[in-house]
């Protein structure tokens, strides 16, 4: 199957004041068309900053420094603003965390909705536009739709907010949507519900998901692969049952590990030692290496490349080189 | 929005009330307007019989009494100076200055907006930073003065622009107006862009300010990642959430841009309301002044209900609360 996303050793750093943030460094991974693939990792480690260098959404002071993003075939750092600009919100969109936040306070649903197909269709009337909303808006569970048309954001829930943005997503149908934490900010019921709509839709749809999160539960139930992120790096990827069953790099090991579930009642929960590092003051050699009860004197002096275990699996550590 | 409209409307009379109070007794704790009226060397028979005439040998309750009710026949008084009523002259001298403020308003608009977005956009860039320098200056220099160098340089050395008084009025949709001539137009520049400047610069921080706060909201971010044009994100998504203070802050500045548009009008001889207010301060024409200042009241008023309104136009979360 070919992949509708390849991305080969990006690397976005931010040239702040206080010196270069590495927040993605060095990560390949790919997408094959209408698969699920979750993207995990804790609070900054580079797993936003991932989805906005595809989006091409890089603020200054941060630049994509090198690497490659085939998008359909197409390299897309070698796109021109205005050709990036008509790839977003058509063939590559993208959702955000917080729902109450994403969309327009001051713009009804349907203007929100109607411009994001007259961005990319200039030919289309605003009563077509319209009906496409109005069906899309359906399609993610919104009960009676043409009203809510009208409706302004504050009139909707959390969770309706965020089935607006995802149909929004879905209005030009896409081959590839970037998920942000969408249910980060929901109820745990309204995740569920969200999670499993968005897992028809993109059966139904054909369309790839990346799904970024910090919560292994979920991205467990939805993707059929993973990848780890740490510190800037995918320490980790290959399929769900690999990861979860057998994990193999310190770092997923203990992630799984902290997940509440995997504990018996009344045993204390259990975390990973240390802190995540400063961005900006990384340790040399390997980043996990201060938090690893494995770590070697190798590991403090250089960093670990990528090796493919299996075909399915790419890991990042000198102790599975053996 | 009828209860709303009932509401704020008793809630205004209120207002005027008390102010009408307040400027009453103040204006009558100072001065003798008789020695101003009157030829100096008239005999006493003759301050008597003026000072009863004006009605000013009454005690002060009663002569606001007095006032109190012919205010609410429309009736604010008759200038002692020129023997005619207060209201008709104020409203005689308010064309000149309304076609002044709200030609001054459109000058700062129509400039502070794209300078203070631009400004907002790209707060590092040269240009930005002598936008927000000039901004300062703006704020900082006395109307007075620059008014009298826009004189000096666009009038006396340019010979561009007139330097006093209206030009002539056209007519245009049954509104009598000099900004409907060349003439007028040429006439209202000076005092208009004089006025402006202050309000221009106070509306460019603002949207700076509120460029710098809107950009970084996720809903900029999601617009863009929707793939809109950089246009459509700037003039629809951005502007209409830095509208809301601005709106507030104009309506506000639009009254003090009528009330306070009086040393402009005094530098350029305009016509107007100001000019009016200090002469009549001057020759102690106390009914005038308190009408003016009842005006002025009522303006300030009227303005705080349209910013109101238009919250409700601008931001849909706001509703107006009739039942309270």
């Amino acid at each position: 199957m070919d992949n509708i996303l390849k991305i080969e050793n990006l690397k976005t750093h931010f040239f702040t004041k206080n010196g270069i943030l590495k927040a993605v460094d060095d990560i390949s991974f790919n997408i094959k068309r209408g698969e699920i693939v979750g993207l995990v990792g804790e609070s900054g480690s580079g797993k936003s900053i991932t989805g906005f260098s595809i989006m091409g959404l890089i603020d200054a002071p941060g630049k994509i420094v090198s690497g490659n993003i085939l998008f359909n075939n197409h390299p897309l750092l070698n796109y021109t603003p205005d050709q990036m600009r008509n790839l977003r919100g058509n063939k590559l969109a993208m959702i955000f965390q917080d729902p109450m936040m994403t969309l327009n306070p001051v713009l009804r649903i349907d203007t929100q909705m109607i411009e994001t197909i007259k961005a990319h269709d200039k030919t289309i009337s605003v009563r077509n536009a319209f009906e496409i909303a109005r069906d899309t808006l359906g399609l993610v569970g919104i009960s009676s739709p043409e009203e809510r048309m009208k409706a302004y954001p504050h009139q909707f829930s959390g969770g309706m907010r965020q089935r607006v943005s995802i149909a929004i997503a879905m209005l030009n149908k896409p081959d590839l949507i970037i998920a942000d934490e969408p249910t980060t900010a929901l109820d745990v019921t309204i995740q569920g519900q969200v999670i499993y709509e968005m897992q028809e839709l993109c059966k139904k749809t054909g369309t790839a998901l990346l799904w970024i999160t910090h919560d292994l539960a979920v991205v467990a139930g939805i993707a059929s692969r993973i990848c780890v992120m740490y510190a800037g790096r995918i320490v980790e990827q290959g399929s769900v049952k690999e990861i979860i069953n057998n994990p193999m790099h310190p770092y997923t090991i203990g992630l799984i590990k902290s997940v509440p579930s995997q504990n018996k009642r009344g045993e204390p929960l259990h975390q990973i030692e240390g802190m995540v590092p400063s961005m900006l003051n990384l340790p040399d050699g390997c980043a996990f290496h201060d938090r690893c009860n494995q770590a070697t004197n190798n590991c403090k002096n250089s960093k670990p490349l990528e090796t493919n275990f299996s075909k399915t699996r790419v890991i990042r550590c000198f102790n599975f080189e053996r | 929005m009828t209860a709303f409209l009932l509401k704020r409307s008793t809630q205004s009379l209120l207002v005027l009330f008390i102010m009408s109070l307040l400027v009453f007794s103040g204006v009558n704790l100072v001065g003798d307007p008789v020695e101003m009226l009157i030829n100096p060397e008239a005999d006493q028979e003759d301050v008597e019989r003026v000072i009863r005439e004006l009605g000013l040998d009454r005690p002060i309750t009663e002569q606001y009494w007095f006032f109190l009710v012919n205010a609410f026949k429309g009736d604010l008084g008759t200038s002692f100076v020129f023997g005619e009523p207060a209201l008709k002259l104020i409203i005689q001298r308010m064309p000149a200055t309304l076609e002044l403020a709200f030609f001054s308003l459109f000058i700062s608009i129509i400039f502070a907006l794209p300078l203070g977005i631009y400004a907002g956009l790209k707060p590092e860039s040269k240009i930005s930073k002598l936008i927000m320098a000039g901004s300062i200056l703006g704020f900082s220099m006395p109307t007075f003065w620059v008014g009298i160098i826009f004189i000096m340089i666009f009038a006396v050395h340019l010979g561009w622009l007139p330097s006093t008084g209206r030009g002539e009025i056209g007519t245009f949709m049954g509104i009598h107006s000099s900004l409907f001539t060349l003439d007028g137009l040429s006439h209202i520049f000076l005092p208009a862009l004089n006025l402006a400047l202050f309000k221009l610069s106070s509306i460019v921080r603002l949207t700076r300010a509120g460029t710098r706060e809107i950009i970084h909201q996720d809903y900029i971010k999601f617009a863009r990642a929707k793939g809109l044009s950089e246009n459509r994100v700037i003039n629809t998504h951005l502007l209409k959430n830095i509208l809301i203070p601005i709106v507030t802050v104009v309506g506000l500045e639009f009254g003090s841009l009528i009330a306070f548009s009086t040393v402009t009008e005094t530098i350029f001889a305009w016509p107007g309301m100001g000019k009016l207010i200090i002469d009549s301060i001057y020759n102690l024409d106390r009914p005038v002044i308190v009408a003016y200042l009842m005006i002025i009241v009522f303006f300030f008023v009227f303005l705080n209900l349209i910013v109101d309104i238009l919250y409700t136009i601008l931001d849909p979360r706001v509703r107006i609360q009739g039942s309270k």
